[in-house]
């Protein structure tokens, strides 16, 4: 075990446990965020750097401060190490850096996004970004990609985190026939001549996907997410890798999309196969558990979903924000 | 494309020789020796087709090798001229007058950088530090550099290789 | 004349034959170290030699050979980086050009202290003539017994492969060039796991320069100590630097490391001044990654002392007023040159250069090229400068690799030493919307007050 103290609030947890996992074990706002990092999926992290912290003390061994700003996500503790996240300006800063990178060939059309409302970057943008941008410069844009019949790519809006093709190695039979091409600030994902993916688990894609750039063709969305009522709901899957334990989002009787069940840092609890994803659209397919209760930092729930109007406030707020910077851009 | 996508016996004797180099199982290690191969034996690029056939010979996915393809700059992935006029354009180079240079082929060949000459024997490409700061400027066409180029020498390389009508290419 | 030991024999026809080769002395280390040597006992010597890496680094040589894990049962590699892309620098080139052996030579002491029983070489694929110097004489060193099975008649056996890269500066950092080995897209990994521990094929890996590893026949030939009393203090022995830019005599020179930067510029037998006689301007010490430096700091230091050509010399002032020796890459711009193109150059460079993995060095090197443009190309307003120092701050040690660093110390550097030189072009864009304007009127490059 290793004793380590993040934002002043010391915690025990196993050898080999990432500075990310050990804040998380306690929770709160010494979590840093994290939009590459899944811990579901093998050899994430590390890339978008959001969630850099400062190592000012390594551990009681060897007490000398780590010389730059590590990644939480794929730094393991030592037994005594000190750490701080929002407690240093220095990571704040370097935070805001991250989030303007991030944002500068980001489209901002969350007015027209699925993901509005559940986007890990809108909540991002929206607690540690700056007020306006500076990059007057043309931003990147990109057609818009069918993955197969189901699922639908808006490269403009991807973060190149890789979650997707993680998932496309480990959880959809390692058939993956679509991967990042390209070099730098041209990277994308692509199957570069469109195939299609037939993997029973491609779908999970659309859940690892931090903003909206892989969404499910099969959702019917007249209505932002906020609009409509996510219930836990299982049904008997037959097939055996899929535990069939969903959210169907559900306006009155109809069932508009379905997803894995997150947890607190957007995670699903278990992946789940495509034909509960994109088949089952029928309150009769799945017996409902009841409201889920999303317990998490997003601009919706940082409020809770049920309190509709705050909710509604944050996001326009966030919108007009955003719409004020593409006049300005 | 009218050639079909196999490699020559010939060729595939020098691929197997590349495979061989890496232990049991890490046959994509030749992948990227095995593309340059490829892009020399198909007209001086890598169409889809051709990159299917490499991932089927060194027993890989189709998109393992788009990704590595499409991260390579020396690999082309649409046609280009036969001689690929690769004009490098980084600082120390553009001290020495490598813009001048780059401007002297636009007008002599009457194409922009990246486009490919009427009659289809030269593109213009510029490209990073090659490696030649001390002879600049400098440019590369296939596997030969040509260095301390002024305009005069610029000229003769053109009618050169315009007198031989050979494809450029690295190996 | 300072000592040569690298370019010793460069003058010396058919050097790059393994008969000459050997005539000169060639393969007598490598005889000397397997036949009569320890693997532990060679890596003591490079230890006591004080070499340090020469591909940018500066990391110590036999210090990093030590890290191996040796507990491993997997096999070890060493692999050689000749994937030399720093703009300004061409050293490696010419070494393995004029004398392949002496790198061969290199792979086979250096393998054999490490244990490696298989080694590559990976050399950017633009060097393709390169590589075919190379295959030959590893071919000549396979017929002769000098590779592959029993060398030496003792029972040490040793494959060399050369592989070939395809364009990427990226597979010069030692883990995207593991990644680019393997077959993939030179993405860099993250570390630890360091490739001593896990590299090639998660096995035990050294990644060292042509240089680093050219440099080790010597060392076993003269001893560590011998090597040790070459240059001053940590910064022992004789180092290829590569001169390009304004001067009279570009091309690749050995120096003994603490000669001044002032004989190294001014000197015939080295750059021969500065071309035309013209006033000099600026200079790049160890390729483009490294700063910038002015006139008035590029042949003393801030405090007055002769500025050497050394790891310390160079980088004394940190990087206020100081550089870096880096990859011996060595650039000088006379007063004609335009910092601000030169700058936008090397952006460009990095722009194109980043592998993209890691948001910070994926945008923002490619933001800054954009500013940098508009700037150069008289669209600039007063406040892009500061917005490129900002950038350059947020990428900064927030990256993957080096590679971010790498393209924020030249436009940091350019902006610290030639602030006046940017507003120009902000303040003058009728000045500068011809492309070639380099002879616009000459900037004093602003002093630096109490360093
Ligand atoms: C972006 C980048 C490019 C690099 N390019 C080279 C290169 O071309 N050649 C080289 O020897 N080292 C290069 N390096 C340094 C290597 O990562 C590594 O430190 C070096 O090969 C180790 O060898 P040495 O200790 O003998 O110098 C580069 C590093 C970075 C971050
Ligand atoms: S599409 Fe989504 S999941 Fe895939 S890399 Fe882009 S942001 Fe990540
Ligand atoms: S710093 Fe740049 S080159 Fe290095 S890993 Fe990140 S994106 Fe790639
Ligand atoms: S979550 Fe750690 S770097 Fe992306
Ligand atoms: S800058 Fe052109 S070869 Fe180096």
């Amino acid at each position: 075990m290793a004793k380590v103290t993040i934002d002043g609030v010391e915690m025990e947890v196993p050898d080999g446990t990432t500075i990310l996992n050990a804040a998380r074990s306690v929770g709160g706002d010494i979590v840093p965020p994290a939009m590459c990092y899944y811990s579901k999926l093998e050899g994430s992290g590390g890339k978008c750097r959001t969630c850099l912290v400062k190592v000012s003390q390594g551990s009681t061994n060897d007490p000398r401060p780590m010389p730059k700003l590590v990644p939480s996500c794929r730094t393991t503790v030592m037994d005594g190490m000190v750490v701080e996240n929002i407690t240093s300006p220095e990571v704040l800063e370097a935070r805001k850096g991250v989030v303007e990178f991030l944002l500068i060939n980001h489209p901002l059309d969350c007015p027209i996004c699925d993901q509005a409302g559940e986007c890990d970057l809108q909540n991002l943008g929206y607690k540690h970004g700056a007020a306006a941008t500076r990059y007057e410069e043309e931003r990147r844009t990109y057609k818009k990609i069918d993955i197969g019949d189901k699922i639908k790519l808006h490269m403009d809006r991807c973060i190149l985190c890789y979650r997707c093709t993680y998932v496309a190695d480990q959880v959809a039979d390692g058939d993956r026939c679509h991967g990042i091409i390209n070099r730098g600030d041209h990277a994308e994902i692509s199957t570069y001549i469109e195939k299609a993916i037939d993997s029973d688990f491609s779908g999970n894609m659309i859940d690892v996907c931090p903003v909206g750039a892989l969404t499910d063709k099969t959702a019917r969305f007249g209505s932002r997410v906020w609009f409509t009522k996510p219930m836990d709901a299982h049904r008997d899957c037959d097939n055996p890798k899929c535990s069939g334990k969903v959210v169907v989002w559900q306006k009155g009787e109809d069932i508009l999309r379905v997803t894995g069940r997150k947890d607190a840092y957007h995670e699903v609890d278990e992946f789940i196969c495509n034909t509960c994803r994109f088949e089952k659209k029928k309150a009769s397919d799945w017996v409902i558990e009841g409201p889920r209760h999303i317990n998490n930092k997003s601009v919706i729930s940082a409020n809770h979903y049920e309190h509709l109007k705050d909710i509604k406030e944050d996001v326009e707020k966030y919108q007009r924000q955003v719409a004020s910077n593409i006049n300005k851009a | 494309m009218s050639k079909e996508i196999v490699f020559s016996a010939e060729t595939l004797a020098v691929v197997n020789k590349l495979i061989k180099r890496y232990p049991e199982g890490r046959q994509k290690s030749a992948l990227l020796p095995v593309l340059h191969v490829a892009q020399a034996e198909f007209d001086g690029w890598l169409s889809s087709d051709v990159m299917d056939y490499v991932a089927s010979i060194l027993e890989i996915k189709p998109i393992e090798v788009y990704e590595v393809a499409s991260f390579y700059s020396m690999y082309n992935l649409k046609p280009v001229g036969k001689c690929l006029l690769e004009v490098c354009q980084t600082g120390p180079c553009m001290l020495n007058g490598a813009d001048d240079l780059v401007a002297h082929f636009e007008k002599k060949l009457n194409i922009k950088v990246g486009e490919t000459s009427e009659d289809g024997m030269f593109t213009l490409k510029t490209v990073e530090c090659l490696g030649s700061c001390g002879t600049a400027p400098m440019l590369q066409c296939g596997a030969d550099y040509h260095e301390n180029l002024d305009e005069t020498k610029a000229d003769a390389l053109i009618e050169k290789l315009r007198a031989e009508n050979k494809r450029s290419r690295y190996c | 004349m300072g000592r040569k030991l690298l370019l010793e024999h460069i003058n010396v026809p058919g050097i790059e034959t393994l008969e000459v080769y050997r005539k000169m002395g060639g393969y007598s280390a490598a005889e000397k170290a397997i036949k009569t040597m320890q693997p532990d006992d060679i890596t003591e010597e490079v230890k006591k030699s004080g070499l340090r890496g020469r591909g940018g680094a500066g990391f110590p040589a036999g210090m990093k050979w030590s890290f191996i894990d040796k507990k491993s049962e997997k096999p070890r590699y060493l692999v050689c980086n000749a994937d030399e892309s720093e703009p300004g620098t061409f050293k490696d080139r010419y070494l393995m050009e004029k004398i392949p052996h002496s790198l061969i030579e290199g792979m086979l002491v250096s393998s054999f202290a490490l244990g490696a029983k298989t080694s590559y070489i990976y050399i950017r694929g633009e060097y393709f003539y390169v590589l075919r110097i190379l295959e030959k004489a590893i071919e000549e060193a396979y017929a002769a017994g000098l590779l592959g099975k029993n060398i030496f008649g003792t029972d040490y056996s040793l494959d060399v492969h050369v592989q070939i890269g395809a364009g990427a500066y990226i597979c010069g950092e030692e883990t995207a060039l593991l990644e680019s080995l393997e077959g993939k897209r030179g993405n860099p990994r993250m570390k630890p796991p360091f490739p001593a521990i896990s590299g090639l094929y998660a096995s035990p890996t050294v990644v060292n320069n042509v240089e680093t590893i050219a440099a080790v026949p010597h060392i076993i030939n003269i001893t560590g100590d011998e090597y040790a009393k070459i240059g001053v203090g940590r910064s022992t022995g004789t180092k290829l630097i590569s001169a390009s830019g304004h001067i009279n005599k570009p091309g690749t020179y050995e120096i003994e490391l603490g000669l001044t930067v002032e004989e190294f510029i001014y000197s015939d037998e080295y750059c021969g001044g500065i071309k035309g006689g013209r006033k000099i301007k600026a200079m790049i010490a160890g390729g483009s990654s490294v700063p910038i430096l002015p006139a008035h700091l590029i042949t003393k230091t801030a405090n007055g002392e002769d500025r050497l050509m050394t790891y310390e010399s160079l980088s004394d002032g940190g990087f206020v007023s100081g550089t870096m020796l880096g990859s011996g890459g060595f650039v000088i711009m006379d007063e004609t040159a335009c910092i601000v193109r030169h700058t936008w150059t090397l952006a460009r460079f990095y722009h194109h250069e980043s592998c993209g993995q890691c948001s910070p060095c994926r945008e923002g090197t490619g933001w800054m090229e954009k500013v940098l443009h508009r700037i150069e190309h008289g669209h600039g307003s007063m406040k892009d400068i500061d917005l490129l120092v900002d950038i350059a701050k947020k990428i900064e040690g927030n990256t993957i690799c080096p590679l971010g660093d790498a393209s924020a110390w030249p436009i940091a550097s350019a902006i610290r030493h030639f602030r006046e030189e940017f507003e120009y072009h902000i303040l003058h864009p009728e000045k500068v919307k011809d492309p070639k304007h380099f002879a616009h009127e000459p900037f004093v490059s602003s002093k630096l007050e109490n360093v």
